[in-house]
């Protein structure tokens, strides 16, 4: 331990700031060729999360009784902040209307059955993520062990570069401190501090129990599945093979694992 | 020898080493009292040795934090091969009931302000 | 050199002093914003770049000042740019000192500045803008510095300062083309989605850098023995002619494609700046006005006989810096944003201490470009 961190004080103190940096980049290289071996090896049956969302149950639900729980559990966990001024608020799952969500296809004459209803908005966990590549620390970064986008909020230095890469309006940024927002705090799950960027995580921390993401779990109408998108008999799959779904903004290329029944 | 300007000068100096004294003559013949963090009493062992904790706590949560966010590895090998989830809220702060009676201790002793509860929940005594 | 900086007339310190107070002003309202985070801006989730980053994206364009000066001194032998080389380079000092700033004061987190270098992400453009904006800042430094010096000393420059030189000239187009890359490659703002963008951020920088180069050396004139001499703000001028016409005729090209293909998203943020869009339109004035001062100063800068005569000059310079700072240091960044993802409507505006911390570096920086140019008169007036 002491000789590990005496030799890495070492290695700061005697290299130059940029030099430092110079061998990191190379080390950066190194890896990302590393992982296109793997990638390859791999690729047959990859672990990436995804999720089929069949709005049509929801809104069948909704007609008995209104139902707001997978946005509470989602945000109830997490400590995400209820902040009013739509300008600076936070969201991880969220809902908007058809014609926002889905802006590219929409067109003035919207089937009846989909007029004016919510549509359930979350982070596409995209495959080829805008936000990942542009961010300058590596802050947020895709996981390759399933796919899950994450973000380390100790890393993220606040540049918003994610949110003006981001073109599904995924990502909060925290404008000011937001623990005075949050009504009851989850003392299994930390918050976040101001300057930070933050967004679904696909409930990274239950998926290492093995458990479902919690709005998946609650919700009592069923629209929401998840599952393993390699596995060709997993049940996002299955429903996919059934249905016809759509993406949001498919043509942008970014791959988003987040589908929709319609 | 003369000293030009000694009227201008030598005061000068004398604010200087006064200024840049003035921490150590403040504190003089009343040293602040060693910090005395409060153990667990239920708990004799924490995850890694006492010396190993006093010396490199930080470390240890700094390589936790990229383990659990960047690698998704949540167990922890620790002493005696005991498994820890590694967590600072859901592991160290389940023992050390008390940030103020054992984390404060010495962080405030050594003038330091660890920036880990700015997001990370210290235990409800605190708050 | 430096001594140079410590003696001046009153109206020098003057200028200092006034330059200190609203960099401290700028500084309080920094203060404040560290402690309550960036909620007291007008930036928002839907427009979340504002002020800071446009004036960033706006004075890499003034950095080009160096490169349209030592570029035809240097490579084409422009004798007449001899002696405002050093003029141009220290603006460029000062213009990204500023921009680095501005990209300071937007983080959300600046203590974790270095994170960007400690964790290098060469995927990332944000890392090679500050790669190419460091090395111009250097680069400049050092050329600028070593340059004036030999000249102080009435000899030649070390050799060993050419190859900098040289190596400036592609840095200069990097800067630029680096920072239009920031914003030409996001998917789903087809605002900035386009392929001119660098070719834009090249054509409007040569023609405001050069143009506020133009009215600081009739300034310098004014004030002091050094005289750039006449030729020198002929060739500027032509070259700001030049470079504002191909900036108009690219914003052009921008408006044929949106409009004739007629595709939605190409043509909203053009119809949000000029005619509003689901019934916002505070960008409309300043985009108008800067589309007729554009005009106005291409039409006046076209004849030679016009932008040969002083007074018409200066003022074709300031129109072109007006038109150029509404189009870049204001419009562009901000539209990039409007419509959102959800193709609805969000505004933005500054608010007072976002404006107290803008104003703040523009003081820092001018301060820094006042000493530098206080320096350099200095030893070009020693040489006389």
């Amino acid at each position: 331990m002491m000789d590990g961190s005496r030799r890495s004080f070492l290695k700061i103190g005697g290299l130059s700031v940029l030099g430092l940096s110079g061998v990191r980049v190379w080390n950066v290289f190194a890896a990302t060729q590393e992982a296109g071996h793997e990638a390859a090896a791999e690729a047959a049956g990859a672990l990436q999360w995804a999720m089929v969302i069949d709005m049509k149950k929801c809104w069948d639900y909704q007609e008995k009784q209104p139902c707001t729980d997978c946005m509470t559990a989602c945000h109830g966990i997490h400590n995400v902040p209820e902040i009013a001024d739509p300008k600076r608020e936070i969201k991880w799952l969220w809902t908007d209307l058809y014609q926002h969500a889905f802006p590219t296809e929409g067109h003035e004459y919207p089937p009846a059955e989909a007029k004016g209803k919510p549509f359930l908005l979350l982070c596409n966990h995209c495959s080829n993520p805008p936000c990942v590549r542009v961010c300058p620390t590596q802050a947020t970064f895709k996981r390759p062990e399933d796919g899950v986008v994450m973000m380390d909020f100790h890393r993220c230095i606040g540049c918003r570069y994610c949110m003006a890469g981001c073109p599904y309006g995924s990502r909060s940024f925290n404008w000011q401190d937001p623990r005075p927002f949050i009504k009851e705090l989850n003392m299994q799950f930390p918050t976040r501090t101001k300057g930070v960027v933050e967004k679904c995580n696909f409930c990274a921390e239950r998926l290492a129990k093995n458990l479902y993401p919690a709005c998946v779990e609650v919700c009592k109408a069923k629209a929401l599945t998840f599952g393993n998108l390699g596995d060709p008999t997993s049940p996002v799959r299955e429903l996919l093979k059934q249905h016809y779904t759509i993406r949001r903004k498919n043509e942008l290329g970014t791959g988003p694992n987040v589908y929709y029944i319609v | 020898m003369k000293i030009y300007d000694a009227n201008k000068i030598i005061p000068g100096l004398l604010i200087l080493v006064g200024l840049f004294t003035f921490p150590f003559l403040y504190n003089i013949g009343g040293a602040a009292p060693a910090p005395k963090p409060e153990l667990p009493k239920e708990q004799k062992t924490c995850v890694q040795s006492l010396a190993f904790m006093k010396a490199g706590h930080m470390q240890l949560l700094n390589d936790w934090r990229d383990q659990v966010v960047r690698q998704a590895n949540r167990v922890y090998v620790g002493l005696d091969g005991k498994e820890f989830n590694p967590s600072l809220q859901n592991t160290c702060m389940e023992c050390h009931t008390s940030k103020v009676k054992f984390c404060d201790q010495c962080h405030n002793y050594a003038g330091v302000t660890p920036y880990c509860w700015d997001c990370h929940i210290a235990p409800k005594e605190n708050q | 050199m430096l001594e140079k900086a410590l003696e001046g007339s009153k109206s020098y310190w003057r200028l200092l002093v006034t330059l200190l107070v609203l960099a401290g002003i700028g500084f309080g309202c920094y203060l404040l914003q560290l402690n309550q985070g960036l909620r007291i801006t007008g930036m928002s989730r839907d427009v979340s770049w504002g002020f800071y980053i446009a004036q960033f994206t706006f004075l890499v364009g003034v950095a080009a000042s160096a490169v349209m000066v030592v570029l035809p001194y240097y490579l084409h032998h422009v004798k007449v740019f001899g002696k405002i080389t050093i003029l141009g380079e220290f603006l460029a000092v000062a213009s990204v000192t500023m921009c680095l700033l501005f990209i300071v004061v937007d983080l959300g987190k600046p203590m974790r500045l270095l994170n960007v270098l400690l964790y290098p992400t060469p995927n990332s453009v944000l890392f090679w803008d500050m790669v190419v904006l460091n090395g111009y800042l250097f680069l400049n430094i050092v050329i600028g510095w070593t340059v004036l010096g030999a000249e102080r000393k009435g000899v030649a420059a070390p050799a060993w300062v050419k190859p900098l030189i040289y190596l400036s000239i592609p840095w200069a187009v990097s800067i630029h083309t680096v920072t239009a890359f920031l914003y030409a490659g996001l998917p789903g703002r087809h605002f900035w989605l386009t392929a001119i963008l660098a070719p834009r951020f090249l054509a409007s920088a040569f023609a405001a850098g050069p143009s506020l180069l133009i009215l600081l050396a009739y300034f310098v004139r004014k004030r002091s023995k050094f005289d750039p001499g006449d030729e020198a703000f002929e060739k500027l001028s032509q070259v700001v002619a030049y470079a504002m016409c191909v900036n108009v005729f690219f914003v052009l090209l921008e408006l044929f494609t949106s409009f004739y293909s007629g595709i939605p998203s190409h043509m909203e943020g053009f119809i949000y700046q000029f005619s509003g869009l689901e019934g916002h339109g505070k960008l409309m004035p300043f985009m108008w006005l800067s589309a007729i001062l554009s005009v106005i100063a291409v039409l006046m800068l076209l004849s030679k006989k016009k932008r040969s005569q002083e007074k018409t000059l200066k003022i074709a310079c300031v129109l072109v810096f007006i038109a150029l700072w509404l189009e870049k240091g204001l419009g562009l960044v901000i539209t990039g944003f409007i419509p959102n993802p959800f193709n609805t409507v969000t505004e933005y505006w500054p608010t007072f201490p976002e404006l107290g911390i803008t104003i703040g570096v523009y003081a820092t920086g001018f301060l820094v470009l006042t000493v530098l140019y206080k320096v350099a008169i200095a030893v070009k007036e020693e040489n006389l």
